[in-house]
């Protein structure tokens, strides 16, 4: 793979399917192409181009200053990446695996979320951190985790999921033109499932606020979350890794006339829950699906609010898939684990039966 | 729990006090707190900065020349380092003051590390950035951040008073370690910008370094280890000054580390010097030094600052639970500002008038520190939400519309709102 450092990748439209990964390593590669303050930092990023080639070919296009081979220390690479975003550098920085994040999650917690409330916004922190996220491909211990409530319970931090191709790409182009530091996770399972991108569609409409008041171009939507599939029935509503599963549940939900919504939620923290509760004064039902345990977390956070703003809409409880209250299992037990067609479609039935 | 022979408790003991004296050295915790025959041992060996020293000016006021730091010393710089020891000093006496008067929540002192503080801070020019751990009231005020701008995280009415980025000297930083880590990203920026090594243009230099101050006791943590790797691997601009003021709250620098602290730098494969960190002409010599190898592209490098820690970890500390007051008494004849007006007076650089102008001056200073703590209001609620994000946040517009209109509606009762009314 050699795009070459000067192609814009908008020049180069390449409108046939790509892997997840490579919509990623692309939305790298332009972000990197349009702004020399973007470095890409991390463990094997460089030669080896990340243990999932994520970053492949980039090292050797924009060289070791701009995509930084680091010791193998997570704090040292988040905090060394606050000290760039000091510096007027926009990191990009690659936690191997999620259970390698909590090394750094003293960095991530102290520093990164609450430089800027700290010093009244002196200090933005243009920072994203990308973990690869999730079970289901038979690792080892701290291999497949989904931490991501962690990082929604803290002020001062953005928390995003991409599922697809196409969204892999924006909302990494929009995560790294963000003021904020973003948590940005990618589903590690679907790494090398193919989708449509189409780099015409990215359509640059929204606009941001720049640090002296001008607007700056963004593409759209990288907090927002989107409804994927219009329903009547049942609301199902997940992110990342799960999301194939919700469209599989609607599939097989229409073979029995049953008609699922299907909402991607995209944006973790802040949620954007305006059309999980459009959907939800529609349907009455709502099903959250999530790898994560489910004690005080994103699907706990949903069923709260909908309760709040929703109360009356809704013709039965909020239901929640989710993983258990447990270490990470070993693998060979992790189907029993995560979520799947089976477990949500039980739920399904079982609000309907409400 | 039962008296071990040996103990405090045991009578008999060297430790256990036999006389008015002997108890009052312990300070006002009496029996109820006494340092361990241990901790008493380390304090003591801790007034032993060993053989490898670099002072330039000695308690006894005598400046002699060192030849790997050689240092011009004028009448007007040593007048300019006395007068900023003595005004931060008293500020830093009326921070203490404050806290025992209920106006701040928190003082944490610097008395006995001004010379280690300033010699630093005047070593840095104004390209240069500094990251401070909580206690750097000195180096604040070397880098223009007015005393009463430290104010506020001591009040409870801000988490920084000053501009970071204006005044190159960020945000005071509490959990222990983390800025070095910030710093020495900061200093690859510098590097990776092109900001050291350049040849000087019309005398002026463009190069920059980072400073980064820690203490003995963030030598144990991680992200100083993280720091100093990371610092080696990209060849940061960085200096890893710390001040080793023996004491890491109620814990001797000897529970940190078997060997001294500026010889950890040789692990990383970087220069580390040991200076006085009571004599400001050698922290300043030293520093002025360490940041110009950085400038020069031969970072990084550490530098220990032997300095002592006169008062409490904090206002809320009891060091008469963990030392002896003849340990203090110790580092009292070594006191940093002493020695420079010794010199001055001796050499003929400063008379009376001078001594009491700067005392004038600083009594100025604590009453307009004073004042301006005094008169600092509660911030309003909107706070809370201001600057948790550069960009717009729907989620915290929300929570503070909504809690403006809980508030409002005291108002429209006519009541006091919750945060007016006395508990």
């Amino acid at each position: 793979m050699n795009d070459g450092a000067v192609s814009s990748p908008r020049s180069g439209a390449d409108s046939k399917p790509v892997t997840l990964a490579k919509a990623l390593n692309m939305s790298l590669r332009a972000a990197m192409d349009e702004d020399p303050k973007v470095i890409v930092m991390g463990e094997d990023v460089g030669k080896l181009g990340g243990v999932f080639r994520v970053t492949d070919g980039l090292q050797k296009d924009f060289g070791d200053h701009r995509v930084l081979d680091t010791p193998l220390a997570e704090s040292g690479i988040i905090g060394t990446a606050v000290g760039l975003a000091m510096r007027g550098y926009r990191p990009v920085a690659e936690i191997q695996f999620d259970g390698f994040v909590f090394p750094g999650f003293d960095q991530i917690i102290s520093q990164v979320a609450k430089v800027t409330y700290r010093s009244q916004g002196a200090w933005s922190m243009p920072l994203v951190i990308r973990i690869p996220f999730g079970g289901g491909i038979g690792a080892v211990e701290h291999h497949a985790e989904a931490p991501e409530s962690f990082f929604c319970h803290i002020g001062g931090l953005r928390v995003v999921a991409c599922s697809t191709a196409q969204d892999a790409y924006d909302m990494l182009r929009a995560a790294i033109s963000c003021d904020d530091p973003v948590v940005f996770f990618e589903p590690k399972r679907r790494y090398w499932e193919k989708g449509a991108l189409d780099l015409g569609a990215t359509a640059l409409t929204d606009t941001a606020l720049t640090d002296t008041g001008a607007e700056r171009e963004r593409p759209p939507g990288c907090f927002s979350s989107v409804v994927r599939r219009p329903g009547t029935d049942v609301t199902v509503v997940s992110y990342g890794s799960s999301m194939p599963i919700l469209h599989a549940a609607a599939d097989a939900a229409a073979a029995e006339g049953r008609s699922l919504e299907v909402i991607d939620l995209r944006s973790l923290s802040p949620l954007d829950l305006g059309p999980v509760l459009d959907s939800v004064r529609k349907t009455g039902r709502l099903v959250v699906v999530s790898e994560a345990p489910r004690e005080s977390s994103i699907t706990a956070d949903i069923a709260a609010r909908v309760t709040e703003e929703a109360f009356y809409s809704l013709a039965a409880p909020v239901l929640r898939v989710a993983g258990f209250d447990t270490p990470y299992p070993p693998s060979r037990l992790e189907e029993d684990y995560l979520p799947d067609l089976d477990k949500v479609l039980d739920a399904v039935d079982r609000a309907l039966a409400f | 729990m039962a008296a071990v022979p040996g103990s405090p408790e045991s009578p008999g003991s060297p430790y256990h006090p036999t006389t008015a004296r002997d108890a009052a050295a312990r300070g006002a915790a009496g029996l109820r707190g006494q340092p361990t025959p241990s901790e008493v041992i380390a304090g003591l060996r801790a007034t032993s900065h060993g053989d490898d020293l670099v002072q330039l000016l000695s308690p006894e006021g005598t400046l002699t020349a060192h030849e790997d730091f050689p240092f011009e010393v004028d009448a007007d710089l040593l007048r300019g380092l006395y007068r900023d020891m003595v005004l931060v000093r008293r500020f830093d006496r009326e921070g203490n003051a404050l806290q025992r008067q209920g106006q701040l929540s928190i003082w944490v002192p610097l008395l006995g590390q001004e010379a280690a503080q300033i010699g630093a801070g005047r070593a840095l020019r104004p390209g240069d950035m500094a990251f401070p751990s909580y206690r750097e009231h000195g180096v604040a005020w070397c880098r223009g951040v007015d005393p009463t701008q430290l104010l506020g995280i001591f009040r409870g009415t801000d988490h920084c008073g000053w501009d970071p980025k204006a005044t190159r000297f960020n945000c005071y930083t509490i959990v222990i370690g983390n800025q070095v880590l910030n710093a020495t990203g900061y200093a690859m920026g510098q590097r990776f910008d092109g900001a050291i090594g350049s040849p000087e243009a019309d005398g002026e230099s463009r190069n920059e370094a980072t400073i980064a101050f820690f203490g003995d006791g963030a030598t144990s943590q991680g992200d100083v280890h993280e720091g100093m790797v990371f610092a080696a691997a990209f060849d940061a601009p960085v200096v890893f000054y710390c001040q080793n003021n023996q004491w890491a709250i109620s814990e001797p620098v000897e529970k940190q580390s078997r060997v001294p602290l500026w010889q950890r730098s040789t692990g990383y494969g970087f220069p580390g010097v040991r200076v006085d960190g009571n004599d400001v002409v050698a922290c300043l010599a030293v520093t002025r030094w360490a940041l110009e190898e950085c400038r020069s592209g031969n970072g990084p490098v550490m530098i220990e600052a032997f300095t002592y820690r006169m008062d409490a970890h904090t206002t809320s500390d009891d060091p008469t639970r963990y030392r002896l007051a003849d340990e203090e008494q110790h580092w009292k004849l070594l006191d940093p500002i002493e020695r420079v007006k010794v010199h001055l007076s001796r050499q003929g650089m400063a008379d009376q008038e001078f001594f009491d102008s700067v005392g004038a001056e600083a009594d100025e200073l604590a009453a307009r520190f004073r004042a301006h703590c005094i008169a600092m209001p509660k911030p309003p609620p909107e706070r809370i939400f201001a600057n948790v994000y550069s960009e717009p946040h729907h989620q915290l517009e929300q929570q503070q519309a909504q809690y403006l209109v809980y508030l409002a509606s005291f108002e429209d009762q006519g009541s006091a709102t919750p945060g007016q009314v006395t508990r």
